[in-house]
C-alpha cells in the first residue's frame, strides 16, 4: 500500500510541471493585448505602458513564465489586476463555495444514480428499468442553465420558497446557506446521476451476470445480500472513479450553474477572468484546479484499493 | 403586598418593554448590477458599472442634474479666471471623510494630485491640462490649467473629481480600493469579489437628511434574465439594464416601475479610413461616396426597432438629439436606397463587399446582422465578423479591420465623446481619421467656455466629420430600470448612475 502511494505521489510532480507549461502557453494564445482590457475605455497610453510594464509583456515567454513559476513556488500566485487583490485570496474565497457546492451535487447524484441503477439492473426490461431509463435521459438532455431557470422561476418567483440566487456561508446561518444551494447542486447532481445511474446498471448487469454471483445465489444467499454485498462492491469501482472525475470537473465545470444562481464560485471567477483578460487569475485558478483534479484520482485509485481488496497486490 | 405584586408587575412590564420597544427596522437597500465592478479606488477604477458603486461611496467636487447642467456637491462655488487658465474652488465646510479626517483644500490637492500621478492611474488623461493646484485657504483651492479647457467641470464632475482620505490613501498605498475610505453618503464594510458590495450609512454626511436607508448591497447578476427574476422573487430592490424584451411583461406588472434614460454615449460603426493598410484597400474606407452610400442604406428607425425593441433613441451625431450640444445643421438622415445605388454607381463600385466586426455582445450581433441586411439592398455585401470584444478592441487598435460595431458608455461633455475619438492620432481613434481643420475645431471647442460658441463651433464640426464618417452613429441606448413599486424618490440622471441620496421605501 505504502511503495503504492509513493510510486503514485511521485507520478504528480512531473504531471503538475507540463500542466503549469500547458496552462501558461495556452493563456499566451489568447488572442489581444490584455492591456487594452485592463486599461479600460478610455485607453489611456500611459496606463496601458505602466501595465505592460508591470506584467511583464514584452518580456519573451520563457522569461514571463519563470517570473510566474518562481513566484508560484513560494506560495505567490499573483495579483488579479482588475481587483487587486491577491489571486491567492480570490481562490480561498471561492474554493469552499464551491467545493460544498460540488459535494452537495455529488450527494445528490449519488443518492439518485446509484439506487436507481441497482433498482434498472436487478430489475432488468421491467416498468422500472424503463422509468430509470426515462429519468436518466431527461437528466442527460436537460440543459443545465434551463433547468436552473425553471427551478427559479416555480420555486422562487412563483411559491417563493426559496431564494433565487446568491449564497450565504454556513457558519453564518446553515439554513440559508442550503437553501441558497439546493437548487443548484440539484441542478449540477440532476445531470450527473443520469451518468452514474446508466454506468451503475451497465456495471451491475456484468456483475450479476458472472459466475461468483451464480456460486452466491447457489449458496441461497438471499438476493438482498448477493445484490448489495456481493455484486454492488465490485460493480462501484468504475463508479467511483467517475464520481471523482466528475467531482473534479464540477470544480471548475459549474460555470453556468454559477451564472444563473449567482454563486460566487471558481466557474465565475475564471470565465470572468478570461474576458478581462485577467491573466495571473486565469493561471492560478487553473492550476489550481488541476492539481485538484490529479489529487482527486490519487484519492479514487486508493479508494479502488479499499473497496475492492484484490488491487492491493498490483 | 398586593401593591408590592403590582409594583414587581410594572417594573416587569415597563423591563419587558425596554427589551421589546419595536426598533425602527435596518432598511437595506439592494440593487442588481449588470457586472462586477473592478477596483474601488477613484484614481485607478475603468468601468461603468463601478461608478454606480461610487455614487454612493465617493462625493465628487461636482455633480450633474437631469439636464446636464453641472451642480455643486464638495464644490460649493466655482469662478474662472479671466484667461480661463485657473478654476478657484470654495469648497462646502463641515465635510468629514468616513475615517473622520476632515475634507478640506489640503485634501483636495491630495487626491487631484494621486490622480494625476499614480501609477497605473486611469484619471491622468482627464486631468491632464491641470498643471498644479494650490490650496488658497482650508476652505478654497485653485486649479492652474496650461491651457482653457473647458470640459473640466463635467471631468470633476465623475470620478476625477472624488476626493479621497489623504490619510487612508496613504496608509493603504495601491490597496486603497480594497477598502475605500470617500466622503459619500454611505461608508465600505465589505466585498465579496463577484457576490456582493455592502456599504452602510455614513452619520456624518453632510446631507444626511437626504439618506434613508441604513444600508446599500450592491449584487452583481450578469445575466438579465436572471437579474430579473431576482427582483420579481422579492430579493433585489432594484436592477438595472434591465433587457428591451422584458420591458412589456414588467410594465404590467404593478408591484414594478420602470424608469428609462436615454444614455450619455452612443451605438455606431467605426470604419477604417486610415488605420493602417486595411482601411484603404477597401471601397469603404477609401471613398467618402460609398460610405455616404452605406450610411443613406440604413433605417435606423428599423434598426431600433429590430435589435433594440424600440428602447433605444436614434441618432446621428456622438451626443443624442435632445442634448444642447447635437448639430441642428445635420439631422437624422432618412433612408434612401436609390440613392445609395446612385452612388455606388459613381463611384464604380455597385456592389461593394466589406467586412463588419461585432464584439459577441447580443445588442451589437443583432444590429449587425440588421445592417447587414438592410445594406444588401442598396448592393452592399457584409460580412459579419463576431470577435470575443477583446480580441476586437486588439484588432480595432491595429487597424486590422475595415468596418466595427463598437458602443461608447459617453460622457456628460460633448468634448468626451469626440475629441479622442476624431482627433489625430488620439488613442480611441480606431478609424484612423486624421483632419488638420476637425482637430483645430476640436481644440477650439476644448478651450471655449461659452456655450453658444461651442455649440456653433459643434455644429461646424458636425459639418466635416459626418460626412467624412469615421464612425457613423446609429443610436442612442436606454438605461433601463426595473425597481419595487414601494421605492420612491429616484432620480434619472442620464449618466445611468443611480444616486442613492432622497431614495425611499413608500
Amino acid at each position: 500500500m505504502l511503495t503504492f502511494l509513493v510510486r503514485r505521489v511521485a507520478q504528480i510532480v512531473p504531471t503538475l510541471i507540463f500542466v503549469s507549461m500547458l496552462i501558461f502557453g495556452l493563456q499566451q494564445l489568447l488572442p489581444g493585448d490584455p492591456a487594452l482590457v485592463l486599461a479600460g475605455e478610455e485607453r489611456d497610453p500611459t496606463v496601458i505602458q505602466h501595465l505592460h510594464e508591470k506584467l511583464h509583456l514584452d518580456d519573451p515567454l520563457p522569461v514571463r513564465y519563470g517570473y510566474w513559476i518562481s513566484g508560484v513556488l513560494k506560495g505567490d500566485l499573483g495579483e488579479s489586476m482588475r481587483l487587486q487583490k491577491p489571486v491567492l485570496e480570490l481562490i480561498l474565497q471561492k474554493l469552499p463555495v464551491t467545493l460544498e457546492l460540488a459535494l452537495l451535487a455529488i450527494v445528490i447524484a449519488l443518492a439518485i444514480g446509484i439506487p436507481a441503477g441497482i433498482v434498472s439492473a436487478v430489475k432488468r426490461n421491467t416498468a422500472w428499468d424503463y422509468a430509470a431509463n426515462a429519468v436518466a435521459l431527461w437528466g442527460l438532455s436537460t440543459p443545465n442553465f434551463w433547468l436552473g431557470i425553471m427551478l427559479i422561476l416555480l420555486f422562487s418567483v412563483t411559491l417563493g420558497w426559496l431564494p433565487a440566487s446568491g449564497f450565504v456561508s454556513p457558519f453564518e446561518d446553515l439554513r440559508a446557506n442550503l437553501a441558497a444551494l439546493i437548487m443548484p447542486a440539484f441542478v449540477l447532481g440532476n445531470a450527473i446521476a443520469a451518468v452514474l445511474m446508466r454506468h451503475t446498471r451497465s456495471a451491475m448487469l456484468q456483475v450479476l451476470s458472472s459466475d461468483y454471483v451464480r456460486t452466491a445465489r447457489a449458496k441461497g444467499l438471499p438476493e438482498s445480500r448477493v445484490v448489495l454485498q456481493h455484486a454492488l462492491r465490485n460493480a462501484l469501482i468504475p463508479v467511483i472513479t467517475l464520481g471523482a472525475l466528475e467531482l473534479g470537473t464540477l470544480l471548475s465545470g459549474a460555470v453556468l450553474t454559477e451564472q444563473v444562481f449567482t454563486i460566487p464560485g471558481f466557474g465565475k471567477l475564471i470565465v470572468d477572468a478570461v474576458f478581462n483578460r485577467d491573466y495571473s487569475v486565469v493561471q492560478g485558478v487553473v492550476l489550481f484546479t488541476a492539481t485538484a483534479y490529479i489529487v482527486l484520482n490519487l484519492f479514487a485509485d486508493i479508494a479502488y484499493v479499499v473497496v475492492n481488496p484484490r488491487m492491493r497486490a498490483h | 403586598m398586593p401593591t408590592r405584586h403590582r409594583a414587581h408587575g410594572f417594573a416587569f412590564a415597563l423591563a419587558l418593554s425596554v427589551i421589546f420597544v419595536p426598533l425602527a427596522p435596518a432598511q437595506t437597500l439592494r440593487i442588481g448590477l449588470a457586472e462586477d465592478p473592478d477596483v474601488l479606488d477613484p484614481t485607478l477604477a475603468r468601468t461603468f458599472v463601478g461608478r454606480i458603486v461610487f455614487a454612493s461611496l465617493c462625493d465628487k467636487l461636482f455633480d450633474i442634474d437631469e439636464k446636464l447642467n453641472i451642480v455643486p456637491q464638495l464644490a460649493t462655488a466655482y469662478e474662472w479666471s479671466a484667461d480661463n487658465k485657473a478654476l478657484t474652488l470654495k469648497l462646502r465646510p463641515g465635510v468629514t471623510f468616513h475615517d473622520g479626517e476632515k475634507l478640506d483644500a489640503a485634501a483636495v490637492k491630495y487626491s487631484l494630485e494621486r490622480h494625476k500621478t499614480m501609477q497605473g492611474s486611469n484619471r491622468r488623461g482627464e486631468l491632464a491640462l491641470v498643471s498644479t493646484v494650490d490650496v488658497i485657504d482650508p476652505a478654497t483651492v485653485r486649479l492652474n490649467l496650461s491651457a482653457p479647457f473647458s470640459p473640466l467641470l463635467a471631468q470633476l464632475a465623475d470620478r476625477a473629481g472624488m476626493i479621497v482620505s489623504p490619510k487612508a490613501a496613504q496608509a493603504a498605498g495601491d490597496k486603497f480600493g480594497a477598502n475605500p475610505v470617500c466622503s459619500g453618503p454611505f461608508k465600505f464594510v465589505e466585498r465579496v469579489a463577484q457576490d456582493r458590495i455592502v456599504v452602510e450609512r455614513f452619520a456624518n454626511y453632510w446631507n444626511k437628511a437626504e439618506v434613508h436607508f441604513d444600508r446599500v448591497v450592491y449584487v452583481p447578476i450578469p445575466d438579465a434574465t436572471v437579474r430579473l427574476s431576482n427582483l420579481r422573487a422579492g430579493q433585489l430592490d432594484f436592477i438595472e439594464r434591465v433587457l428591451p424584451s422584458d420591458v412589456p411583461q414588467l410594465k404590467i406588472d404593478a408591484r414594478f416601475k420602470l424608469a428609462r434614460i436615454t444614455e450619455l454615449g452612443y451605438q455606431g460603426i467605426t470604419i477604417n479610413v486610415g488605420n493602417g493598410d486595411a482601411g484603404q484597400k477597401n471601397p469603404l474606407g477609401r471613398d467618402p461616396r460609398v460610405r455616404e452610400a452605406f450610411e443613406l442604406s440604413l433605417d435606423r428607425d428599423g434598426i431600433v426597432q429590430v435589435a433594440m425593441d424600440g428602447e433605444s433613441t436614434v441618432g446621428n451625431q456622438w451626443v443624442p438629439p435632445a442634448n444642447s450640444y447635437y448639430a441642428k445643421n445635420m439631422p437624422v438622415p432618412k433612408r434612401d436606397v436609390a440613392r445609395a445605388k446612385a452612388l455606388l454607381q459613381e463611384a464604380g463600385v455597385p456592389n461593394p463587399a466589406f467586412t463588419l466586426m461585432t464584439p459577441t455582445n447580443s445588442d451589437q450581433q443583432k444590429t449587425a446582422q440588421v445592417v447587414q441586411a438592410m445594406a444588401r439592398e442598396a448592393g452592399f455585401d457584409v460580412k459579419i465578423q463576431s470577435t470575443e470584444f477583446s480580441t476586437s478592441l486588439d484588432l480595432a487598435d491595429k487597424g486590422q479591420f475595415e468596418a466595427y460595431v463598437l458602443a461608447w458608455s459617453g460622457r456628460a461633455d460633448p468634448d468626451g465623446n469626440i475629441y479622442s475619438f476624431d482627433a489625430c492620432k488620439q488613442p480611441l481613434n480606431n478609424a484612423g481619421y486624421c483632419k488638420p481643420e476637425v482637430d483645430a475645431i476640436l481644440t477650439r471647442a476644448r478651450t471655449t467656455r461659452d456655450p453658444a460658441e461651442r455649440q456653433k463651433l459643434y455644429e461646424q464640426l458636425a459639418a466635416i466629420a459626418l460626412k467624412d464618417r469615421p464612425i457613423i452613429y446609429l443610436y442612442h441606448r436606454n438605461w433601463l430600470w426595473a425597481y419595487t413599486s414601494k421605492l420612491g424618490g429616484l432620480r434619472t440622471i442620464p449618466d445611468g448612475l443611480i444616486r442613492v441620496q432622497g431614495l425611499k421605501f413608500n
